[in-house]
């Protein structure tokens, strides 16, 4: 039920992220879900894209520095409060948020959340005793 | 005014006659009381009864800042710790300092050099004096502190920082000199304008700076925004720390307490001794320091002697301000610092990779910035902005107090820094 998130560090300078996204473009590479965290010195960017293992090779070749993290990919009822709710079990379950971000593109009518959390397993098992919907990395990659 | 007419005003042939009995006694005392000293002249075959004449101090070696750093903390004192009554230190090449002793009688010898520099500068007993340097192991602030109450200024100890409060004591304590660095006398300026006060309308009349090197330009701008005399001091904690040398109102050099350290400028490649007039390092014997007498220090500061009769009437040898280091030492506000102690901090830090950049600016107005580029470890990189922030303030932290200065961290990305074929370009300097 987990997914392979690719990070990059980039220093605050320009054209470092059209680096990035063209190597992916050129290598048929697609971005599913992207976030980025900066301060005035450098930013790390987030990335789902759809071969993520392809990805990582491929960046680390062009000499980024590039880590792989695991996520998980939540469908979120697209209704107000919808996104409240999940966060609610997350906490009930005792689960650690350290960061989330929204999809680009749709899975179904619901909105796809992508959450790094300390424990992705207990995260999985509170929201699916919740009735809420993981995806697999297959699903989110080949979305 | 002359503090010491009499030792200030000597004739050649009696200061030669009383720097060789001093120096014949000091190349004795280390023989006997330093095992460092010893070694190093009986390596050579030297004995100290050899030293018949000045120039025979040039068949002994010099003493370099690694010999000091070497025999960390209390190494090369030549008396034993009951004598010494204090200890000041510098920043040495790498995270250990060079630790200085002075005994009760070497404290006073520095209080009446003090005195003779502070004299020098125009400055008495009329004087209110402010000393915007810090008190600590950093011998400007003491250093000046006891010289000026010698001469019977009124000393304000205000110490370093907090510079609003600095500019109101000046104003209401009708402080007329001024101690600092000239680029915090700049600062001075600078914040006196911004809080609605004219700087000229200070009553200071004259600035005694020293402790880095500034140029006649920044004399003059220092001159027109306060409306003092800027007077120019050297000194360093290895030869005693200020009172080495110092401006009279002649303002044709700084003239050396040649009766207690013994001057001598060499070529730095060949370490020969060149004549006067000719461009060199400085490299200083101390005379009559009882804790911690040094044979030869290598100063690595660059200047030229004269031995020209000065206007003021002092006979003793002037040098050059001085203006630049055979080695990489940067003066960051005042305070010295080597790539070599950043290094070995960035050494120690598993999430960085050794090739940094150490850029040096004037940012904060006159205020000298540090900045150090470092390269991330690519193994080391978890994704997490919360660890590169970890590593950031860990630096930090390390580089400020190796240093006793606050640098800037700036995390760069894997073989982002400019790599050269050669040495490695570690500094760019755009202060000048």
């Amino acid at each position: 039920m987990k997914v392979k998130q690719i990070s990059v560090f980039l220093e605050n300078k320009s054209g470092r992220l059209a680096d990035v996204t063209r190597s992916l473009g050129i290598n048929g590479i697609n971005i599913r879900a992207l976030s980025i965290a900066d301060t005035t010195d450098f930013g790390i960017l987030r990335l789902i894209v759809s071969k993520p293992n392809e990805a990582n090779r491929i960046l680390r070749d062009e000499g980024f520095m590039v880590s792989e993290t695991e996520v998980i990919a939540v469908d979120v009822p697209d209704r107000p409060g919808g996104l409240a709710d999940v966060l609610e079990y997350l906490g009930q379950g005792g689960i650690n948020i350290e960061y989330l971000y929204a999809f680009v593109g749709h899975a179904s009518q619901d909105a796809l959340v992508i959450f790094r959390v300390e424990d992705c397993d207990g995260a999985v098992k509170a929201l699916q005793a919740k009735g809420i919907r993981v995806l697999d990395g297959e699903a989110v990659y080949s979305l | 005014m002359i503090w010491d007419p009499k030792q200030e005003t000597i004739s050649g042939e009696a200061l030669t006659t009383l720097q060789l009995s001093r120096l014949q006694n000091t190349i004795a005392s280390v023989y006997e009381t330093v095992p460092f000293y010893r070694a190093l002249f009986e390596r050579q075959g030297l004995h100290p009864s050899q030293v018949q004449s000045i120039e025979d101090l040039q068949h002994f070696p010099f003493t370099t800042k690694d010999a000091l750093r070497d025999n960390y903390p209390f190494g090369l004192f030549a008396r034993p710790m009951k004598d010494i009554v204090r200890v000041h230190a510098s920043s040495g090449t790498t995270g250990k300092p060079i630790v200085a002793g002075y005994t009760s009688n070497d404290l006073a010898i520095w209080s009446e050099l003090v005195a003779r520099i502070t004299t020098m500068a125009g400055v008495g007993a009329e004087d209110i004096a402010q000393v915007c340097f810090s008190y600590g192991l950093f011998t400007g602030g003491f250093g000046l502190h006891y010289g000026l109450e010698k001469v019977g200024a009124t000393v304000v100890p205000a110490s370093v920082g907090n510079t609003e409060k600095q500019i109101m004591l000046l104003r209401d304590f009708g402080v007329t000199v001024l101690i600092a660095t000239p680029s915090y006398a700049l600062y001075l300026a600078e914040v006196a304008v911004d809080m609605g006060i004219d700087p000229c309308s200070l009553p200071l009349r004259v600035g005694m700076f020293g402790s880095e090197p500034w140029t006649d330009q920044m004399r003059l701008e220092i001159e027109a925004r306060l409306g003092l005399t800027a007077t120019d001091n050297y000194g360093l904690t290895e030869i005693i720390g200020p009172g080495v040398a110092g401006e009279c109102s002649a303002r044709a050099g700084l003239h050396i307490n040649e009766d207690h350290f013994l001057v001598e400028v060499i070529d730095p490649q060949t370490g020969h001794v060149v004549a006067d007039g000719t461009e060199g390092e400085l490299v200083f014997t101390t005379l009559t320091k009882e804790g911690f007498p040094v044979i030869r220090y290598r100063s690595k500061d660059i200047s030229v002697l004269t031995r020209a009769r000065c206007a003021c009437g002092r006979t003793t040898a002037r040098m050059r301000r001085v203006t630049g280091r055979t080695d990489d030492m940067l003066i960051i506000n005042g305070v010295n610092v080597f790539p070599s102690q950043i290094e070995s901090v960035l050494m120690e830090i598993k999430e960085v990779a050794p090739h940094y950049l150490i850029v040096v600016d004037k940012k904060k107005r006159y205020l000298d910035d540090l900045e150090v580029r470092v390269e991330l470890n690519r193994n080391t990189f978890t994704g997490s902005f919360r660890d590169l922030e970890e590593v950031e303030r860990k630096i930090s932290s390390k580089l400020a107090s190796v240093l006793t200065v606050s640098a800037r961290v700036k995390l760069v990305e894997p073989k982002s820094l400019e790599r050269t074929m050669g040495k490695a370009k570690r500094v760019i300097d755009r202060r000048t």
